[in-house]
Protein backbone atom coordinates (compact mmCIF):
# COMPACT_ATOMS: atom_id res chain seq x y z
CA UNK A 1 0.00 0.00 0.00
CA UNK A 2 1.32 3.41 -0.95
CA UNK A 3 2.93 5.72 -0.20
CA UNK A 4 5.93 3.41 -0.39
CA UNK A 5 8.25 5.85 1.40
CA UNK A 6 9.30 5.36 4.15
CA UNK A 7 7.69 1.98 4.81
CA UNK A 8 8.86 0.06 1.77
CA UNK A 9 11.40 2.37 0.21
CA UNK A 10 13.99 3.94 2.49
CA UNK A 11 14.47 7.66 2.78
CA UNK A 12 17.90 7.36 1.22
CA UNK A 13 16.60 5.64 -1.86
CA UNK A 14 13.87 8.26 -1.97
CA UNK A 15 16.44 10.68 -3.35
CA UNK A 16 16.93 8.41 -6.34
CA UNK A 17 13.15 8.41 -6.78
CA UNK A 18 13.32 12.22 -6.72
CA UNK A 19 15.83 12.16 -9.55
CA UNK A 20 13.67 9.80 -11.61
CA UNK A 21 10.48 11.79 -10.96
CA UNK A 22 12.35 14.95 -11.92
CA UNK A 23 13.54 13.44 -15.19
CA UNK A 24 9.95 12.54 -16.08
CA UNK A 25 8.74 15.97 -15.00
CA UNK A 26 11.38 17.86 -16.96
CA UNK A 27 10.98 15.70 -20.04
CA UNK A 28 7.22 16.20 -20.22
CA UNK A 29 7.41 19.94 -19.51
CA UNK A 30 9.95 20.42 -22.27
CA UNK A 31 8.03 18.21 -24.69
CA UNK A 32 4.92 20.25 -24.00
CA UNK A 33 6.84 23.28 -25.23
CA UNK A 34 7.15 24.92 -21.82
CA UNK A 35 10.76 25.86 -22.37
CA UNK A 36 9.47 28.61 -24.62
CA UNK A 37 8.23 31.70 -22.88
CA UNK A 38 6.08 32.64 -25.87
CA UNK A 39 4.07 29.52 -25.36
CA UNK A 40 3.72 30.21 -21.65
CA UNK A 41 2.58 33.82 -21.79
CA UNK A 42 0.26 32.98 -24.69
CA UNK A 43 -2.14 31.91 -21.99
CA UNK A 44 -2.48 35.47 -20.77
CA UNK A 45 -2.89 37.04 -24.20
CA UNK A 46 -5.24 34.43 -25.54
CA UNK A 47 -3.22 33.16 -28.47
CA UNK A 48 -1.98 29.92 -26.96
CA UNK A 49 -3.72 27.99 -24.20
CA UNK A 50 -1.23 25.12 -24.08
CA UNK A 51 -0.42 25.88 -20.45
CA UNK A 52 -4.03 25.53 -19.41
CA UNK A 53 -4.48 22.34 -21.41
CA UNK A 54 -1.38 20.65 -20.05
CA UNK A 55 -1.81 21.92 -16.52
CA UNK A 56 -5.48 21.09 -16.16
CA UNK A 57 -5.15 17.69 -17.82
CA UNK A 58 -2.24 16.82 -15.53
CA UNK A 59 -4.06 18.00 -12.41
CA UNK A 60 -7.27 16.15 -13.23
CA UNK A 61 -5.40 12.98 -14.22
CA UNK A 62 -3.42 12.93 -11.00
CA UNK A 63 -6.43 13.83 -8.89
CA UNK A 64 -8.61 11.06 -10.31
CA UNK A 65 -5.68 8.68 -10.00
CA UNK A 66 -5.15 9.54 -6.35
CA UNK A 67 -8.84 8.98 -5.64
CA UNK A 68 -8.87 5.67 -7.50
CA UNK A 69 -5.78 4.35 -5.72
CA UNK A 70 -7.28 5.43 -2.42
CA UNK A 71 -10.55 3.75 -3.29
CA UNK A 72 -8.84 0.47 -4.06
CA UNK A 73 -6.85 0.66 -0.86
CA UNK A 74 -3.55 0.97 -2.74
CA UNK A 75 -2.74 4.42 -1.40
CA UNK A 76 -3.28 5.64 2.13
CA UNK A 77 -4.82 9.06 1.58
CA UNK A 78 -4.42 9.95 5.23
CA UNK A 79 -0.64 9.87 4.82
CA UNK A 80 -0.10 11.89 1.66
CA UNK A 81 1.08 15.46 1.93
CA UNK A 82 -1.68 18.04 1.71
CA UNK A 83 -0.40 21.57 1.22
CA UNK A 84 -1.53 23.45 4.31
CA UNK A 85 -3.69 26.49 3.82
CA UNK A 86 -2.53 29.87 5.04
CA UNK A 87 -5.12 32.08 3.45
CA UNK A 88 -3.36 35.44 3.24
CA UNK A 89 0.02 34.19 2.18
CA UNK A 90 -1.54 31.84 -0.40
CA UNK A 91 -3.47 34.69 -2.02
CA UNK A 92 -0.81 37.36 -1.78
CA UNK A 93 2.03 35.01 -2.70
CA UNK A 94 0.00 33.76 -5.67
CA UNK A 95 -0.72 37.31 -6.82
CA UNK A 96 2.97 38.21 -6.66
CA UNK A 97 3.84 35.06 -8.58
CA UNK A 98 1.32 36.04 -11.27
CA UNK A 99 3.10 39.35 -11.76
CA UNK A 100 6.41 37.52 -11.93
CA UNK A 101 4.95 35.17 -14.54
CA UNK A 102 3.96 38.04 -16.83
CA UNK A 103 7.19 39.99 -16.46
CA UNK A 104 9.57 37.06 -16.47
CA UNK A 105 7.70 34.74 -18.80
CA UNK A 106 8.40 31.60 -16.79
CA UNK A 107 7.58 29.86 -13.58
CA UNK A 108 10.38 28.11 -11.67
CA UNK A 109 9.74 24.64 -13.15
CA UNK A 110 9.59 25.87 -16.72
CA UNK A 111 12.47 28.29 -16.13
CA UNK A 112 14.66 25.33 -15.15
CA UNK A 113 13.62 23.52 -18.34
CA UNK A 114 14.43 26.55 -20.47
CA UNK A 115 17.81 27.00 -18.78
CA UNK A 116 18.53 23.29 -19.28
CA UNK A 117 18.28 23.59 -23.06
CA UNK A 118 20.41 26.72 -23.16
CA UNK A 119 17.91 29.58 -23.03
CA UNK A 120 19.64 32.60 -21.56
CA UNK A 121 16.36 34.16 -20.43
CA UNK A 122 15.59 30.95 -18.52
CA UNK A 123 18.92 31.21 -16.73
CA UNK A 124 18.30 34.89 -15.97
CA UNK A 125 14.87 34.02 -14.62
CA UNK A 126 16.29 31.37 -12.31
CA UNK A 127 18.93 33.81 -11.10
CA UNK A 128 16.14 36.27 -10.34
CA UNK A 129 14.19 33.56 -8.54
CA UNK A 130 17.15 32.98 -6.28
CA UNK A 131 17.33 36.70 -5.54
CA UNK A 132 13.62 36.76 -4.74
CA UNK A 133 14.02 33.89 -2.29
CA UNK A 134 16.88 35.70 -0.64
CA UNK A 135 14.89 38.92 -0.32
CA UNK A 136 12.08 36.97 1.28
CA UNK A 137 14.43 35.24 3.71
CA UNK A 138 15.98 38.52 4.79
CA UNK A 139 12.67 40.35 5.00
CA UNK A 140 10.89 37.48 6.73
CA UNK A 141 10.47 39.16 10.13
CA UNK A 142 8.35 41.85 8.48
CA UNK A 143 6.28 39.30 6.61
CA UNK A 144 5.79 36.79 9.37
CA UNK A 145 2.33 38.01 10.24
CA UNK A 146 1.06 37.53 6.71
CA UNK A 147 3.04 34.33 6.29
CA UNK A 148 1.43 32.65 9.27
CA UNK A 149 -1.96 34.38 9.24
CA UNK A 150 -5.24 32.51 8.82
CA UNK A 151 -3.71 29.07 9.21
CA UNK A 152 -6.37 26.52 8.32
CA UNK A 153 -4.17 23.45 8.21
CA UNK A 154 -4.44 20.80 5.53
CA UNK A 155 -8.00 21.46 4.47
CA UNK A 156 -9.31 20.14 1.20
CA UNK A 157 -11.24 21.99 -1.44
CA UNK A 158 -14.09 19.57 -0.92
CA UNK A 159 -14.21 20.32 2.83
CA UNK A 160 -14.44 24.04 2.22
CA UNK A 161 -17.19 23.64 -0.35
CA UNK A 162 -18.99 21.15 1.84
CA UNK A 163 -19.12 18.33 -0.66
CA UNK A 164 -17.57 14.90 -0.92
CA UNK A 165 -14.24 14.46 -2.63
CA UNK A 166 -15.71 12.59 -5.53
CA UNK A 167 -18.36 15.23 -6.24
CA UNK A 168 -15.66 17.86 -6.33
CA UNK A 169 -13.57 15.66 -8.61
CA UNK A 170 -16.48 15.26 -11.02
CA UNK A 171 -17.16 19.01 -11.04
CA UNK A 172 -13.50 19.83 -11.64
CA UNK A 173 -13.30 17.29 -14.46
CA UNK A 174 -16.36 18.78 -16.14
CA UNK A 175 -14.91 22.28 -15.67
CA UNK A 176 -11.69 21.14 -17.32
CA UNK A 177 -13.45 19.80 -20.40
CA UNK A 178 -15.63 22.88 -20.72
CA UNK A 179 -12.54 25.08 -20.37
CA UNK A 180 -10.74 23.11 -23.07
CA UNK A 181 -13.63 23.65 -25.44
CA UNK A 182 -14.03 27.38 -24.91
CA UNK A 183 -10.32 28.20 -24.82
CA UNK A 184 -10.13 26.46 -28.18
CA UNK A 185 -12.71 28.89 -29.49
CA UNK A 186 -10.86 31.87 -28.02
CA UNK A 187 -7.58 30.65 -29.50
CA UNK A 188 -9.15 30.49 -32.95
CA UNK A 189 -10.60 33.94 -32.63
CA UNK A 190 -7.42 35.63 -31.40
CA UNK A 191 -5.29 33.94 -34.03
CA UNK A 192 -7.90 34.58 -36.72
CA UNK A 193 -7.98 30.98 -37.89
CA UNK A 194 -10.65 28.35 -38.14
CA UNK A 195 -8.86 25.21 -37.00
CA UNK A 196 -11.08 22.17 -37.17
CA UNK A 197 -10.39 19.11 -35.09
CA UNK A 198 -10.19 16.24 -37.56
CA UNK A 199 -12.28 13.14 -37.23
CA UNK A 200 -9.62 10.86 -35.85
CA UNK A 201 -8.55 13.36 -33.20
CA UNK A 202 -12.14 13.99 -32.25
CA UNK A 203 -12.81 10.33 -31.61
CA UNK A 204 -9.66 10.14 -29.48
CA UNK A 205 -10.80 13.15 -27.46
CA UNK A 206 -14.26 11.70 -26.97
CA UNK A 207 -12.83 8.39 -25.78
CA UNK A 208 -10.51 10.22 -23.38
CA UNK A 209 -13.44 12.14 -21.91
CA UNK A 210 -15.40 8.90 -21.70
CA UNK A 211 -12.49 7.17 -19.98
CA UNK A 212 -12.24 9.91 -17.35
CA UNK A 213 -15.91 9.55 -16.49
CA UNK A 214 -15.77 5.75 -16.47
CA UNK A 215 -13.03 5.92 -13.86
CA UNK A 216 -15.03 8.44 -11.84
CA UNK A 217 -18.07 6.14 -12.09
CA UNK A 218 -16.00 3.22 -10.81
CA UNK A 219 -15.10 5.27 -7.75
CA UNK A 220 -18.72 6.29 -7.20
CA UNK A 221 -20.43 2.97 -7.74
CA UNK A 222 -17.99 0.26 -6.75
CA UNK A 223 -17.65 -0.39 -3.02
CA UNK A 224 -14.20 0.59 -1.79
CA UNK A 225 -11.68 -1.90 -0.49
CA UNK A 226 -12.46 -1.14 3.13
CA UNK A 227 -16.20 -1.75 2.91
CA UNK A 228 -15.61 -4.85 0.77
CA UNK A 229 -13.38 -6.29 3.46
CA UNK A 230 -15.84 -5.26 6.13
CA UNK A 231 -18.75 -7.05 4.47
CA UNK A 232 -16.66 -10.14 3.84
CA UNK A 233 -15.69 -10.27 7.50
CA UNK A 234 -19.26 -9.77 8.65
CA UNK A 235 -20.32 -12.65 6.45
CA UNK A 236 -17.61 -14.96 7.69
CA UNK A 237 -18.25 -13.99 11.27
CA UNK A 238 -21.67 -15.57 10.99
CA UNK A 239 -20.62 -18.73 9.23
CA UNK A 240 -17.12 -19.64 10.23
CA UNK A 241 -16.48 -22.28 12.84
CA UNK A 242 -13.76 -20.96 15.11
CA UNK A 243 -13.39 -24.06 17.33
CA UNK A 244 -9.98 -25.04 16.01
CA UNK A 245 -8.62 -21.55 16.57
CA UNK A 246 -9.76 -21.14 20.14
CA UNK A 247 -7.07 -21.43 22.76
CA UNK A 248 -7.84 -21.85 26.45
CA UNK A 249 -6.16 -19.58 28.97
CA UNK A 250 -3.96 -22.30 30.44
CA UNK A 251 -2.48 -23.12 27.08
CA UNK A 252 -1.79 -19.48 26.32
CA UNK A 253 -0.17 -19.03 29.71
CA UNK A 254 2.09 -21.97 28.92
CA UNK A 255 2.97 -20.39 25.57
CA UNK A 256 3.79 -17.12 27.28
CA UNK A 257 6.08 -18.80 29.77
CA UNK A 258 7.88 -21.01 27.27
CA UNK A 259 7.65 -19.23 23.92
CA UNK A 260 7.04 -15.57 24.66
CA UNK A 261 9.47 -14.59 21.91
CA UNK A 262 7.51 -16.46 19.28
CA UNK A 263 4.08 -15.04 19.94
CA UNK A 264 2.23 -11.78 19.71
CA UNK A 265 -0.47 -11.24 22.25
CA UNK A 266 -2.77 -8.63 20.88
CA UNK A 267 -5.31 -6.87 22.99
CA UNK A 268 -7.98 -5.57 20.65
CA UNK A 269 -9.94 -3.68 23.31
CA UNK A 270 -9.89 0.04 23.85
CA UNK A 271 -6.72 1.73 25.15
CA UNK A 272 -8.50 2.48 28.44
CA UNK A 273 -9.36 -1.14 29.06
CA UNK A 274 -5.82 -2.08 28.10
CA UNK A 275 -4.40 0.38 30.57
CA UNK A 276 -6.57 -0.98 33.30
CA UNK A 277 -5.44 -4.57 32.81
CA UNK A 278 -3.75 -6.53 30.08
CA UNK A 279 -2.11 -9.87 29.61
CA UNK A 280 1.64 -10.10 30.05
CA UNK A 281 3.49 -8.95 26.92
CA UNK A 282 0.24 -7.89 25.28
CA UNK A 283 0.20 -5.01 22.85
CA UNK A 284 -2.87 -2.92 22.30
CA UNK A 285 -4.37 -2.58 18.86
CA UNK A 286 -8.05 -1.66 19.06
CA UNK A 287 -9.98 -3.81 16.61
CA UNK A 288 -11.06 -0.86 14.46
CA UNK A 289 -7.44 0.11 13.98
CA UNK A 290 -6.20 -3.34 13.12
CA UNK A 291 -6.12 -2.58 9.42
CA UNK A 292 -3.90 0.48 9.79
CA UNK A 293 -0.75 -0.13 7.86
CA UNK A 294 1.49 0.62 10.79
CA UNK A 295 0.45 -2.64 12.45
CA UNK A 296 1.02 -4.85 9.46
CA UNK A 297 4.65 -5.50 10.26
CA UNK A 298 3.66 -6.65 13.71
CA UNK A 299 0.68 -8.76 12.80
CA UNK A 300 2.12 -10.26 9.67
CA UNK A 301 5.32 -11.90 10.87
CA UNK A 302 6.46 -15.21 9.49
CA UNK A 303 7.82 -16.62 12.71
CA UNK A 304 5.32 -15.24 15.15
CA UNK A 305 1.92 -16.56 16.07
CA UNK A 306 -0.79 -14.07 16.97
CA UNK A 307 -3.17 -14.51 19.88
CA UNK A 308 -6.10 -12.14 19.99
CA UNK A 309 -8.23 -11.44 23.00
CA UNK A 310 -10.98 -9.04 24.02
CA UNK A 311 -13.83 -8.87 26.48
CA UNK A 312 -16.27 -10.50 24.10
CA UNK A 313 -15.33 -13.45 22.01
CA UNK A 314 -17.01 -11.96 18.90
CA UNK A 315 -14.65 -9.02 18.96
CA UNK A 316 -11.66 -11.31 19.18
CA UNK A 317 -13.09 -13.39 16.36
CA UNK A 318 -13.43 -10.31 14.20
CA UNK A 319 -9.84 -9.38 14.93
CA UNK A 320 -8.85 -12.92 14.00
CA UNK A 321 -10.58 -12.59 10.62
CA UNK A 322 -9.05 -9.20 9.93
CA UNK A 323 -5.59 -10.50 10.70
CA UNK A 324 -6.29 -13.54 8.57
CA UNK A 325 -7.00 -11.30 5.58
CA UNK A 326 -4.07 -9.09 6.32
CA UNK A 327 -1.25 -11.57 6.36
CA UNK A 328 -0.09 -15.13 6.39
CA UNK A 329 0.78 -15.50 10.06
CA UNK A 330 -0.96 -18.10 12.21
CA UNK A 331 -3.71 -16.58 14.30
CA UNK A 332 -5.52 -17.82 17.37
CA UNK A 333 -8.18 -16.55 19.72
CA UNK A 334 -8.12 -16.64 23.49
CA UNK A 335 -11.20 -18.50 24.63
CA UNK A 336 -11.49 -16.55 27.85
CA UNK A 337 -12.14 -12.88 28.16
CA UNK A 338 -9.49 -10.52 29.50
CA UNK A 339 -11.30 -10.36 32.82
CA UNK A 340 -11.38 -14.15 33.14
CA UNK A 341 -7.70 -14.47 32.39
CA UNK A 342 -7.05 -11.98 35.12
CA UNK A 343 -9.16 -14.00 37.54
CA UNK A 344 -7.42 -17.24 36.62
CA UNK A 345 -3.88 -15.96 37.00
CA UNK A 346 -3.73 -12.67 38.85
CA UNK A 347 -6.45 -13.26 41.40
CA UNK A 348 -5.83 -16.90 42.00
CA UNK A 349 -7.86 -18.45 44.81
CA UNK A 350 -6.47 -21.60 46.48
CA UNK A 351 -8.65 -24.70 46.14
CA UNK A 352 -10.75 -25.75 49.12
CA UNK A 353 -9.84 -28.67 51.36
CA UNK A 354 -12.08 -31.08 49.45
CA UNK A 355 -10.53 -30.32 46.08
CA UNK A 356 -9.62 -33.27 43.95
CA UNK A 357 -6.18 -33.93 42.55
CA UNK A 358 -6.94 -32.38 39.19
CA UNK A 359 -8.04 -29.14 40.73
CA UNK A 360 -4.94 -28.96 42.86
CA UNK A 361 -2.75 -29.63 39.83
CA UNK A 362 -4.47 -26.87 37.90
CA UNK A 363 -4.02 -24.53 40.81
CA UNK A 364 -0.34 -25.30 41.07
CA UNK A 365 0.13 -24.90 37.36
CA UNK A 366 -1.54 -21.51 37.36
CA UNK A 367 0.34 -20.37 40.39
CA UNK A 368 3.65 -21.24 38.79
CA UNK A 369 2.65 -19.80 35.43
CA UNK A 370 1.58 -16.53 37.06
CA UNK A 371 4.89 -16.36 38.89
CA UNK A 372 6.90 -17.15 35.78
CA UNK A 373 4.99 -14.64 33.70
CA UNK A 374 5.59 -11.96 36.25
CA UNK A 375 9.24 -12.83 36.42
CA UNK A 376 9.58 -12.73 32.65
CA UNK A 377 7.81 -9.42 32.38
CA UNK A 378 10.08 -7.93 35.03
CA UNK A 379 13.19 -9.37 33.45
CA UNK A 380 12.31 -8.17 30.00
CA UNK A 381 10.79 -4.90 30.99
CA UNK A 382 13.26 -2.84 29.06
CA UNK A 383 13.91 -5.04 26.09
CA UNK A 384 10.44 -6.27 25.37
CA UNK A 385 8.59 -2.98 25.21
CA UNK A 386 6.70 -3.22 21.96
CA UNK A 387 8.41 -0.76 19.69
CA UNK A 388 5.85 1.88 19.00
CA UNK A 389 5.72 2.39 15.27
CA UNK A 390 6.16 6.03 14.51
CA UNK A 391 3.68 7.45 12.11
CA UNK A 392 5.91 9.35 9.83
CA UNK A 393 4.87 12.69 8.54
CA UNK A 394 5.52 13.24 4.91
CA UNK A 395 6.99 16.55 4.02
CA UNK A 396 6.29 18.13 0.72
CA UNK A 397 5.52 21.34 -0.97
CA UNK A 398 7.58 23.60 -3.05
CA UNK B 1 3.58 16.90 -28.36
CA UNK B 2 -0.17 17.19 -28.16
CA UNK B 3 -0.86 19.27 -25.03
CA UNK B 4 -3.48 16.88 -23.70
CA UNK B 5 -1.17 13.93 -24.13
CA UNK B 6 1.59 15.89 -22.42
CA UNK B 7 -0.81 16.77 -19.62
CA UNK B 8 -1.87 13.15 -19.22
CA UNK B 9 1.75 12.01 -19.04
CA UNK B 10 2.58 14.77 -16.57
CA UNK B 11 -0.41 13.68 -14.51
CA UNK B 12 0.93 10.13 -14.47
CA UNK B 13 4.39 11.32 -13.40
CA UNK B 14 2.74 13.29 -10.60
CA UNK B 15 0.51 10.38 -9.60
CA UNK B 16 3.47 8.00 -9.57
CA UNK B 17 5.42 10.42 -7.41
CA UNK B 18 2.56 10.72 -4.94
CA UNK B 19 2.10 6.95 -4.86
CA UNK B 20 5.75 6.24 -4.20
CA UNK B 21 6.72 9.15 -1.96
CA UNK B 22 3.44 10.55 -0.64
CA UNK B 23 4.29 14.02 -1.92
CA UNK B 24 4.00 15.90 -5.17
CA UNK B 25 6.44 17.64 -7.45
CA UNK B 26 8.03 21.02 -6.93
CA UNK B 27 10.57 23.47 -8.21
CA UNK B 28 10.93 26.64 -6.17
CA UNK B 29 11.79 24.67 -3.04
CA UNK B 30 15.00 23.54 -4.69
CA UNK B 31 15.95 27.14 -5.40
CA UNK B 32 15.26 27.91 -1.77
CA UNK B 33 17.49 25.05 -0.64
CA UNK B 34 20.38 26.11 -2.82
CA UNK B 35 20.08 29.81 -2.01
CA UNK B 36 19.67 29.46 1.72
CA UNK B 37 22.44 26.90 2.07
CA UNK B 38 24.76 29.17 0.12
CA UNK B 39 23.93 31.98 2.48
CA UNK B 40 24.72 29.75 5.42
CA UNK B 41 28.08 28.87 3.82
CA UNK B 42 29.01 32.43 2.89
CA UNK B 43 27.72 34.25 5.93
CA UNK B 44 27.16 31.90 8.85
CA UNK B 45 27.02 34.76 11.30
CA UNK B 46 24.32 36.55 9.40
CA UNK B 47 22.30 33.35 8.89
CA UNK B 48 22.16 32.68 12.58
CA UNK B 49 20.48 36.05 13.01
CA UNK B 50 17.98 35.56 10.21
CA UNK B 51 15.07 33.57 11.58
CA UNK B 52 13.82 32.18 8.23
CA UNK B 53 17.25 30.82 7.34
CA UNK B 54 17.81 29.53 10.84
CA UNK B 55 14.60 27.52 10.78
CA UNK B 56 15.53 26.17 7.39
CA UNK B 57 18.99 25.00 8.47
CA UNK B 58 17.52 23.40 11.55
CA UNK B 59 15.10 21.45 9.39
CA UNK B 60 17.85 20.38 7.01
CA UNK B 61 20.77 19.34 9.15
CA UNK B 62 22.32 17.34 6.31
CA UNK B 63 22.56 20.28 3.94
CA UNK B 64 20.92 20.89 0.59
CA UNK B 65 22.42 17.87 -1.12
CA UNK B 66 20.08 15.67 0.87
CA UNK B 67 17.02 17.64 -0.10
CA UNK B 68 14.36 15.81 -2.09
CA UNK B 69 13.53 18.77 -4.30
CA UNK B 70 17.16 19.47 -5.15
CA UNK B 71 17.47 15.93 -6.49
CA UNK B 72 14.18 16.30 -8.30
CA UNK B 73 15.26 19.52 -10.00
CA UNK B 74 18.56 17.93 -11.05
CA UNK B 75 16.29 15.34 -12.67
CA UNK B 76 14.25 18.10 -14.32
CA UNK B 77 17.42 19.52 -15.87
CA UNK B 78 18.41 16.10 -17.19
CA UNK B 79 14.90 15.31 -18.47
CA UNK B 80 14.44 18.68 -20.14
CA UNK B 81 17.87 18.52 -21.74
CA UNK B 82 17.19 15.05 -23.07
CA UNK B 83 13.85 16.20 -24.45
CA UNK B 84 15.56 19.20 -26.03
CA UNK B 85 18.12 16.95 -27.67
CA UNK B 86 15.59 14.62 -29.25
CA UNK B 87 13.45 17.55 -30.42
CA UNK B 88 16.50 19.47 -31.62
CA UNK B 89 15.91 22.49 -29.44
CA UNK B 90 19.19 22.70 -27.54
CA UNK B 91 21.35 25.75 -28.09
CA UNK B 92 22.26 29.08 -26.57
CA UNK B 93 19.24 31.26 -27.33
CA UNK B 94 17.37 34.23 -26.04
CA UNK B 95 13.69 34.46 -26.63
CA UNK B 96 11.99 37.85 -26.46
CA UNK B 97 8.99 39.82 -27.66
CA UNK B 98 9.37 41.58 -31.02
CA UNK B 99 9.55 45.11 -29.59
CA UNK B 100 12.17 44.82 -26.89
CA UNK B 101 15.93 44.52 -26.82
CA UNK B 102 17.88 41.57 -25.50
CA UNK B 103 18.93 43.68 -22.57
CA UNK B 104 15.34 44.50 -21.63
CA UNK B 105 14.44 40.85 -21.88
CA UNK B 106 17.22 39.76 -19.54
CA UNK B 107 16.32 42.46 -17.02
CA UNK B 108 12.63 41.52 -17.23
CA UNK B 109 13.49 37.85 -16.73
CA UNK B 110 15.53 38.64 -13.63
CA UNK B 111 12.84 40.95 -12.22
CA UNK B 112 10.09 38.47 -13.03
CA UNK B 113 12.12 35.70 -11.46
CA UNK B 114 12.54 37.88 -8.40
CA UNK B 115 8.81 38.31 -8.06
CA UNK B 116 8.24 34.61 -8.58
CA UNK B 117 10.91 33.63 -6.10
CA UNK B 118 9.57 35.98 -3.48
CA UNK B 119 5.95 34.99 -4.10
CA UNK B 120 6.74 31.29 -4.03
CA UNK B 121 8.21 31.61 -0.56
CA UNK B 122 5.26 33.59 0.70
CA UNK B 123 2.76 31.26 -0.97
CA UNK B 124 4.65 28.11 0.11
CA UNK B 125 5.14 26.81 -3.37
CA UNK B 126 5.03 27.70 -7.01
CA UNK B 127 3.02 26.52 -9.97
CA UNK B 128 4.36 23.00 -9.49
CA UNK B 129 4.47 22.52 -5.75
CA UNK B 130 1.43 24.53 -4.72
CA UNK B 131 -0.84 24.72 -7.76
CA UNK B 132 -0.31 21.46 -9.64
CA UNK B 133 0.49 19.15 -6.74
CA UNK B 134 -2.13 20.92 -4.65
CA UNK B 135 -4.77 20.26 -7.28
CA UNK B 136 -3.86 16.56 -7.39
CA UNK B 137 -4.58 16.19 -3.68
CA UNK B 138 -7.42 18.76 -3.68
CA UNK B 139 -5.63 21.04 -1.25
CA UNK B 140 -7.61 24.22 -0.71
CA UNK B 141 -4.46 26.26 -0.17
CA UNK B 142 -2.87 24.91 -3.34
CA UNK B 143 -5.91 25.58 -5.47
CA UNK B 144 -6.44 29.15 -4.25
CA UNK B 145 -2.75 29.82 -4.86
CA UNK B 146 -3.30 28.59 -8.40
CA UNK B 147 -6.25 30.95 -8.90
CA UNK B 148 -4.22 33.81 -7.42
CA UNK B 149 -1.29 33.16 -9.78
CA UNK B 150 -3.37 32.99 -12.93
CA UNK B 151 -5.86 35.62 -11.82
CA UNK B 152 -3.15 38.14 -11.11
CA UNK B 153 -1.41 37.18 -14.35
CA UNK B 154 -4.52 38.07 -16.31
CA UNK B 155 -5.07 41.21 -14.26
CA UNK B 156 -1.65 42.67 -15.06
CA UNK B 157 -1.13 41.15 -18.52
CA UNK B 158 -2.44 44.28 -20.23
CA UNK B 159 0.18 46.53 -18.60
CA UNK B 160 3.07 44.39 -19.71
CA UNK B 161 1.82 43.64 -23.22
CA UNK B 162 4.70 45.60 -24.77
CA UNK B 163 7.09 42.96 -23.45
CA UNK B 164 5.43 40.25 -25.49
CA UNK B 165 3.14 41.50 -28.25
CA UNK B 166 3.65 43.47 -31.42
Amino acid sequence: MGPLVPFIISNEFNLIIALIAGIGFGFVLEQAGFSSTKKLVGLFYGYDFTVLKVFFTAGVTAMIGVLLLGHWGLLDLSLIYINPTFLWSALLGGAIMGVGFIIGGFCPGTGVCAAAIGKLDGMAFMFGTGLGVLVFAVGYPMLEKIYLGEAWGGVLMSDVLGMSKIVFAILLTITAFVAFYFTGLIENKVNGVQSEVDKKKRSIYISAIGFAFVVLAVIVFMPDSKSRLESRITKELNHKDFTTFLVPADKLAGEIVNNYYQINIIDVRSPEAFKDYHLPFAINIPVEKLNDRQWKEIIDQKHKVNYFYADEIQVAEKAYLMADHLGKADNFILLESAANFRKLFSELTPPGPDANKKEINTYNFRLKAAKDMKMLVDALKNSSEPGSVKTSKIKGGC
Amino acid sequence: MNPYLAGFLLGLVLLGTIYVTGRGLGASGAVKSVVLSSVVKVAPQHSANTPFIKTYSEEHPDGPLKDWLVFEVIGVIIGAFFSGVISNRVGIKLERGPNITNRTRIIAAIVGGGFFGFGSQLGRGCTSGAALSGMAVMSFGGIITMFAIFGSGYAVAYFFRKLWLK
